[in-house]
């Protein structure tokens, strides 16, 4: 008993959400407070993601150089196409109102815009060619094996932290 | 040829770019969850190395979701390597090849190249800015931007988020100046 209504306790909405949303766009906007078992199953999603990460390459330094010299197709073809089902999941879950598996309604946040976005984003870009990983790939191309990467992702925690350290002098 | 022969090839855009777009409406539909990876680095600022910054004061706990999912993600790179792993180099593009066997890369079996991306390589100058100076900046950019590839370019433009659309396109400038103008100096360094 104690369990479930430990499950469906409703936190109060105004905890910390600002610094949750301040810059993030991946948050959980869940309102409800859910064991730390339960997160399982987002577990076996990234299990999936990592292996749809490897199989179609995108991982590789390769098709980043190839994409970024415009050499291929494949690294457009597949965020193209993940875009497209992306829009269309997103419509379909507005439009049919569809709610969580714990039957609470699907919220999305609206990002505003700040400069960091530019400055930011620009960097983002070069370490992407340099590595030719993001973050995503960075943790798939460690369990695939290239070990080393331990190394660059090491380097992207402290860039996230330094960032966190200098964001009030940074323009926004 | 059998289902796991089959399934070992590298999987066509067509194919992994839908399943990729599908990552969006499962994390909703699982529990409200914003598809995306960078966040994941913030968090584990958060949890290990706070240190009084209020960028990393906040209830980590309650984003640990995400780095469930990064641990899946690197344990599906795992299952891949044990079960699914492409036993073939990766076939690149041959102008690719003939611009990297100018520097003296020309070992393309696997996903990075070998002759850059190794233990070894690490404290060299040239290995130095690929693995370590390329990482800070992809996280400090992505933290700097508010997302990474995932969360602009996937999540933010499927809910057609004008921010992740100018982010998404800077991301693509600073990659287009990187891989033609930086790159190539940066691989010219013989040390």
């Amino acid at each position: 008993m104690e369990s479930a209504t430990n499950t469906f306790k409703t936190i109060d909405p105004n905890t910390d959400f600002e610094v949750r949303t301040m810059d993030e766009i991946t948050v959980n906007t869940s309102k409800i407070d859910t064991p730390v078992w339960s997160n399982i199953k987002f577990m076996v999603a990234g299990i999936l993601f990592g292996i749809i990460l490897v199989k179609s390459e995108v991982i590789s330094w390769f098709r980043i150089q190839e994409m970024f010299r415009l050499q291929s197709f494949h690294m457009y073809g597949v965020i193209g196409s993940a875009v497209v089902i992306g829009i269309i999941s997103v419509f379909i879950i507005k439009k049919f109102k569809i709610k969580t598996i714990d039957g609470e309604p699907i919220q999305f946040d609206k990002k505003k815009f700040s400069k960091g976005q530019i400055y930011g984003g620009l960097l983002f870009g070069i370490g992407w060619a340099m590595t030719g990983a993001c973050p995503g790939p960075l943790f798939a191309l460690i369990g695939n094996g290239t070990t080393v990467i331990i190394v660059t992702l090491f380097s992207a925690i402290m860039g996230t932290w330094v960032y966190g350290f200098f964001r009030d002098k940074l323009p926004h | 040829m059998n289902f796991i022969e089959w399934i070992k090839q590298p999987w066509p855009w067509y194919v992994a770019g839908p399943l990729i777009g599908l990552m969006v409406p499962v994390l909703l539909i699982l529990g409200n969850r914003m598809f995306g990876v960078s966040a994941s680095l913030r968090h584990i600022c958060a949890a290990c190395v706070p240190m009084n910054i209020s960028f990393f004061k906040y209830d980590w706990k309650k984003e640990m979701w995400n780095l469930f999912f990064v641990g899946g993600i690197l344990l599906g790179g795992l299952i891949t390597l044990l079960f699914l792993q492409n036993p073939d180099p990766v076939v690149i593009d041959t102008k690719l090849s003939t611009e990297l066997a100018g520097y003296g890369v020309t070992n393309t079996e696997g996903l990075v190249p070998k002759e850059l991306f190794n233990w070894n390589n690490v404290l060299s100058l040239k290995g130095f800015v690929l693995m370590i100076v390329g990482g800070f900046f992809v996280g400090f950019g992505t933290r700097y931007a508010g997302g990474c590839t995932s969360g602009h370019a996937i999540m933010g433009l499927s809910n057609l988020q004008l921010p992740s659309l100018i982010a998404t396109c800077c991301f693509m400038l600073g990659g287009f100046f990187c891989a033609n103008i930086l790159l190539p100096l940066i691989l010219k360094l013989s040390f």
